[in-house]
């Protein structure tokens, strides 16, 4: 009886131990892609990261671009819904203007109609763009309603920002309708920072790795 | 000198290429079916085509229009038959009628980009000509029977 005992013992130990070993490896399997998802998504698609990544710095020059790109002059283009806003209390654009299919308005109630490739002088009077327009309906890359986080994830997301990779994306600051949110036209109160001071923090944010604020 | 084209005609004009196409259409050209309400593309009286969309002439600049193909209501139809102006006579449409020729107009491009429009498709393309006179209702009616009438190839 002994010897069977002993033989038992003998025989369960190691399979304790397994397990034991093997709950501890699964726990620091599941922390670490735990992390790793949190590090995928903030920084977005590959290409992001270099020797300079600098996670503290990335989110400190998005909470910057933020501030810019929830401004009436850039947000009332990335409507949560399907009407433009306007105005510098993004109020809802008169005349029923719809987003449409590529973004550019509907019918007799296209954006161009109105929206000159300049601004045209005068108090409440369309401001203008060659490109003027939403974004089309197959990818709204909505800002009015986004927190700090969602916003820096959906810009980050190939999938969710107008499909541009990180030169688009660094370019995109550059875009001539992206700088006419600093020349509206009379009575548009401009984005908080300068252009200059706009463009230095949307590049540190990107070239810093693209991270998330928590 | 700038060459415009309208309603299939050319015109040369001695303007500023800054001016508004208004402006050209009505007191240089003397086109003035088209009608100034608002000057700052608020109200739709001015709608003409502009390479076939309901562009606000007001605010639109002669050098836009250089090289473009513009039609006004004059030239909306060679007889006065086009399926709106139809149904805008039969339904007795106008009031005052000074923004009549704008609501044509725009009306014109939802018909052609929407042969069967229902009530939100009108709405969302003319909500942006607006009538003193509330003649909406019957906008809309004589819409629908436009549309009705193009459909049939009456």
């Amino acid at each position: 009886m002994k010897k069977r005992s002993e033989t038992k013992a003998r025989y369960f130990l190691p399979v304790k131990t397994i397990v034991v070993i093997a709950s501890i490896l699964s726990i620091i399997v599941l922390i670490t892609s735990a992390f790793k998802e949190e590090d995928d998504a903030n920084a977005g698609i590959a290409g992001y990261k270099n020797d300079n990544t600098d996670s503290v710095e990335s989110v400190q020059a998005f909470l910057q671009v933020y501030k810019v790109l929830m401004s009436p002059r850039c947000m009332n283009c990335h409507p949560a819904g399907d009407q433009p806003l306007q105005g510098d209390d993004s109020r809802i654009h008169t005349m029923k203007a719809q987003r449409g299919k590529d973004g550019k308005g509907v019918y007799a109630a296209k954006c161009s109609n109105c929206h000159q490739p300049e601004n045209t002088p005068g108090l409440h009077t369309p401001p203008g763009n060659p490109k003027w327009s939403l974004p089309p309906a197959n990818m709204k890359m909505v800002f009015q309603g986004r927190t700090a986080r969602q916003l820096a994830l959906q810009i980050m997301d190939y999938n969710k920002n107008g499909h541009k990779n990180k030169k688009q994306l660094l370019e995109h600051a550059r875009d001539t309708l992206v700088k006419a949110a600093w020349n509206m036209g009379e009575g548009r109160t401009p984005p908080p920072l300068s252009y200059d001071a706009f463009v230095k923090v949307w590049d540190t944010w990107i070239q810093k790795g693209g991270y998330a604020p928590k | 000198m700038i060459t415009l084209n309208i309603n299939k005609k050319n015109y040369n004009v001695e303007v500023d290429p800054e001016m508004p196409l208004l402006w050209a259409l009505r007191d240089v050209i003397g086109l003035v079916g088209t009608k100034y309400g608002c000057g700052v593309a608020q109200c739709g009286a001015c709608v003409v085509h502009l390479n076939g969309e309901a562009v606000r002439s007001c605010v639109t600049k002669v050098k836009r229009a250089q090289g473009g193909k513009i039609t006004t209501i004059e030239g909306l139809s060679e007889k006065n038959d086009h399926p709106l102006q139809r149904a805008w006579i039969e339904l007795d449409v106008p009031q005052c009628g000074y923004c009549q020729s704008g609501q044509l107009m725009s009306a014109a491009v939802l018909l052609r980009e929407n042969p069967n429009p229902n009530d939100e498709d009108i709405d969302a393309a003319m909500a942006g000509n607006i009538c003193r006179c509330g003649t909406y209702l019957r906008i809309r009616k004589a819409i629908h029977l436009a549309a009705e009438i193009q459909r049939k190839g009456k």
